[in-house]
């Protein structure tokens, strides 16, 4: 049972740090499709990082905790913030279509990731990613419901963290009031004073970032630094857009709906002696419940429960 | 005293693209503590112009001052800069969020983010002016009025000097007109300065202290109110002489072609958008529906057209067809039997047709048919045909003939970002057998219309969001009236018009009177229903006050009747005062 628990939570963190990032994004006013594709690109960069710093090592238990936390957020980032930017140039500046760029960004984000992958030097990620995923020192000996809290890497308590800072940015501050009118009507923003370009571009790359860690946790914490391709994390950056609707676009309702996807995405494995015919269609459970959100939020027709108002449209000022 | 002068425009101009210029050459001041009507039809300039002064467009040529000094306002964060704030036609407030919020947004005072403290300089400014305004209620929860109050607000928040105003009359009640006069005049007193873009007269002379009128993107002339009148502003708008009324001839045989009886509509948060409507439309005269903004007008004429399904009532359509052959024009196969078997058909002999022989035989189709498409079927008696729970193209089918001009142009009426050719096919494509749609007779309608009612467009091939509000209503009621209908229902169809296109309007509106149609006509001018109409049915909260002719009604009465009063109770007042 604790296995479970702790599995769950694990793809929870994943699936979490991608619909934050997804959240910011759409609430600026873009539906960035390209998520599963820039949480690859996380990956990728994260990767490099990881082996970059391990590289520079006599050896791998010289490695620093700290240092490589840091090193592999930083390149995870960046990667990650910089294929955001590409999305974001592209339908802020540009006022590209923003489902058929998200795509696009997808598909590159995936294949340019199988193509770093390739040669990024993985002597060193076994050990590298023990160390990253090790647990909060006084953690060590814990078992059952302890394990379950306090067991976990950085990066899970980082992506909750995330999730608090980010829905009180948008509920209790200057910043997120603007940037939800942004969102809203970047029209009304803009005659209020509003650099709805900068909110836009800041969101979207920031989202981005966020998004971009999630995918190198899942290689590096939680398959421990085995990489096969870029396909199991642009299946989770799916999730991860579904799980945004979900949550009706509220980041600390997502830490909690990412738990229920994460439970619903490894049951599957857990339960013992079902077929892999079964096993396929528990894991559709997440999209169907995502579909039974959409049918009950539209019949109820809350405002507050609906996307943001200019989710997708391109904005120009001077358009008559 | 002399005002002093806190904006100035010198020789402005604005292109939109290679060919189309906005504004030309204009030049006007604007003075402390006075209000400024900026006068003009639609597309003459007047909203860019504005616009200028508000950051959302940069003037091609020209020089702005303000107090004296030399500015160049880039973004509406350096029009607040300045001290202006502008309250657009189409509000720019997002409907999500509180009074409060919408307020605040993009301040940026004490650096903290503190809405109490903000609610409270709110209130004290709100009773400054006499605003009245629930600052935790939603935007999406508010009547227009409201929200045009938390947008004056919100400019005066930001610490606005100059508001300017675009078209804020068109959509209020009188009484809310008198309302917002009220706060305008009290600014005034503060030494604000106000701009009202309009083009309705009577408001001019009513609140302003100086007339500016423009002519197509050209100052005509800036004169002080007091010293005009409506006849020579309405003269200076237009460039030539107009005459403000409306020919109404008296109504020919009319005869009933429209019986709504008891129409019931439920809305979607469970109350009664329409309570027990009833009222009969006849040909050959205009039947005018006034009642305040949303009051269950767009409702009802989309109840008859067919758009809704009703909670209770019938809608009853009386075809004039007595002695007119049958046609398969519309009519379907099974149709012409139903008549048959009702009873309502005949031979051009006087023998009925039952769609059996002499000996009984019920004939053959392909024999009716012959029949039918030979003409050799009449209707003994005029049709009655039953339109509850039928679907617009249902109602087609049956012969109905329908035009509708809906409220919403670009949203029902008419499909933006296609062209004047494909809107008409809007209309007509289901015409032919042929899997490909006849475009040439469209595109000779859309020029016909193009030419009778001088539409101004490059060609047939330009977008409809491209042209201006006249010319796309024009290019709408076009197409509505050369599909030849029987019932001609229009909902504010001069809303946002020009006195010239209104008058287009008006008298294509009296032609098809003339021609025998029964025109229904949604409006919100008082005046306007007043010399247009035959009758005047009154609306309020979705029932019916009472019907009133609009040739002996007095514009208070027809106000009483809109604010909720019932006709009988202000006859029995009368009566009781006499």
């Amino acid at each position: 049972m604790t296995i479970f628990f702790v599995s769950a939570i694990s793809i929870a963190t994943v699936l979490l740090y991608g619909c934050i990032g997804e959240i910011i994004t759409e609430k600026a006013g873009h539906l960035n499709l390209g998520i599963p594709g820039i949480m690859c690109m996380g990956t990728a960069g994260g990767c490099l990082g990881v082996s970059l710093y391990m590289g520079t090592l006599s050896s791998p238990e010289n490695a620093s905790w700290i240092l490589l936390i840091l090193i592999s957020l930083l390149f995870s980032m960046a990667f990650a913030a910089a294929l955001g930017s590409i999305y974001a140039l592209l339908t802020v500046t540009l006022r590209c279509n923003q489902n058929i760029t998200g795509l696009a960004i997808t598909v590159f984000g995936g294949g340019a990731t199988n193509f770093i992958m390739s040669f990024v030097d993985r002597t060193y990620f076994d050990p590298a990613g023990k160390l990253i995923s090790s647990s909060l020192p006084f953690a060590d000996n814990l078992d059952g419901f302890g394990k379950v809290v306090f067991g976990h890497g950085i990066y899970v308590y980082l992506a909750i963290a995330v999730a608090v800072v980010c829905s009180i940015v948008l509920n209790r501050t200057r910043v997120g009031l603007h940037l939800r009118a942004v969102g809203e009507s970047p029209a009304t923003a803009d005659a209020a004073g509003i650099n709805v370009v900068l909110y836009k571009y800041v969101a979207i790359i920031s989202g981005s970032a966020i998004a971009g860690i999630g995918g190198f946790y899942y290689i590096m914490d939680y398959i421990k630094g085995s990489w096969e391709n870029a396909a199991t994390i642009e299946a989770f950056g799916w999730l991860a857009i579904a799980l945004v609707i979900f949550v009706l676009w509220k980041p600390n309702v997502a830490i909690f709906g990412a738990f229920l996807f994460g439970a619903c995405f490894i049951v599957a494995f857990v339960i013992p002696d079902i077929t892999s015919t079964q096993r396929e269609i528990i894991k559709m459970l997440p999209y169907v419940v995502t579909i039974v959100v959409l049918v009950l939020t539209s019949i109820r027709k809350k405002r507050e429960h609906q996307p943001p108002a200019s989710l997708g449209l391109p904005y120009f000022r001077e358009d008559r | 005293m002399k005002k002093q002068t806190v904006i100035e425009l010198r020789g402005i101009t604005k292109r939109f693209g290679a060919s189309i210029v906005a504004n030309k050459n204009v030049s006007i001041d604007v003075k402390k503590g006075e209000i400024l009507s900026i006068l003009g039809e639609n597309g003459c300039g007047k909203t860019t112009l504005m616009n200028m002064l508000a950051g959302i467009y940069y003037p091609d040529e020209g020089t702005i001052l303000i107090r004296g000094e030399e500015v160049s306002i880039r973004s509406p964060k350096d029009a607040f800069h300045y001290n202006i704030g502008m309250i657009h036609q189409h509000f720019k407030l997002i409907d999500v969020f509180t009074a409060a919020e919408n307020i605040v947004i993009g301040t940026h005072d004490d650096g903290k983010y503190d809405i109490k403290s903000a609610k409270n300089r709110i209130r004290e400014m709100s009773e400054k002016y006499g605003f009245h305004i629930d600052l935790d209620k939603k935007v999406y929860e508010m009547s227009v009025s409201e929200k045009q109050t938390v947008e004056i607000v919100k400019a005066l928040y930001r610490g606005a000097d100059v508001l300017i105003l675009d078209e804020p009359t068109a959509v209020l009640t009188p009484q809310e007109i008198d309302r917002l006069f009220d706060v305008l005049r009290a600014m005034r007193e503060n030494g604000k300065s106000v701009i009202i873009i309009t083009h309705k007269l009577n408001e001019v002379m009513e609140i302003s202290d100086r007339v500016t009128v423009l002519r197509k993107g050209e100052h005509i002339k800036t004169v002080n109110t007091s010293e005009t009148n409506e006849k020579e502003l309405a003269d200076m708008m237009v460039g030539q002489k107009v005459t403000l009324n409306i020919d109404r001839p008296m109504p020919e045989n009319p005869e009933l072609r429209l019986e709504v009886e008891g129409l019931s509509l439920m809305g979607s948060e469970g109350h009664l958008l329409l309570d027990d409507v009833s009222f009969s439309a006849y040909g050959g005269e205009i039947l005018g529906i006034a009642g305040i903004a949303g009051t269950g007008q767009r409702e009802l004429l989309e109840s008859i057209a067919g758009l809704h399904h009703l909670q209770s009532g019938r809608v009853t359509y009386y075809n004039p067809k007595k002695d007119k052959p049958i046609t398969f024009f519309h009519k379907t196969f099974e149709r012409v039997m139903e008549l048959a078997g009702s009873g309502m058909l005949r031979y051009a002999d006087g023998r009925d047709f039952t769609g059996k022989d002499e000996k009984g035989k019920p004939l053959s189709k392909k024999t009716i048919r012959g029949q039918v498409e030979a003409g050799e079927i009449f209707f003994k008696e005029d049709e009655v045909i039953n339109l509850r729970e039928k679907t617009p193209l249902q109602i087609r089918e049956l012969g109905v003939r329908f035009s509708f001009v809906p409220e919403d142009r670009l949203g029902m009426g008419l499909v933006a970002n296609m062209d004047i050719t494909d809107n008409m096919m809007l209309r007509s494509y289901r015409r032919g057998k042929s899997a490909f749609v006849d475009r040439k007779t469209p595109e000779e309608l859309a020029n016909d219309i193009i030419e009778s009612l001088q539409v101004v467009t490059p060609d047939v091939h330009t977008p409809v969001r491209r042209l201006s509000g006249g010319n796309i209503q024009k290019v709408l009621v076009g197409r509505e009236i050369a599909a030849g209908p029987r019932v001609l229902m229009a909902a504010y169809p001069v809303r946002g018009l020009d006195i010239n296109s209104s008058y287009t309007i008006y008298n294509l509106l009296t032609d098809q009177k003339k021609n025998g149609v029964a025109v229904i006509f949604v409006g919100e001018d008082l005046d306007v229903l007043l010399s247009l109409c035959d009758r005047i049915l009154v609306l309020a909260g979705g029932k019916v006050m009472g019907t009133v002719d609009a040739r002996k009604a007095k514009k208070e009465e027809i106000g009483l009747m809109m604010m909720g009063t019932a006709l009988e109770d202000i006859e029995k007042q009368e009566g009781g005062s006499l």
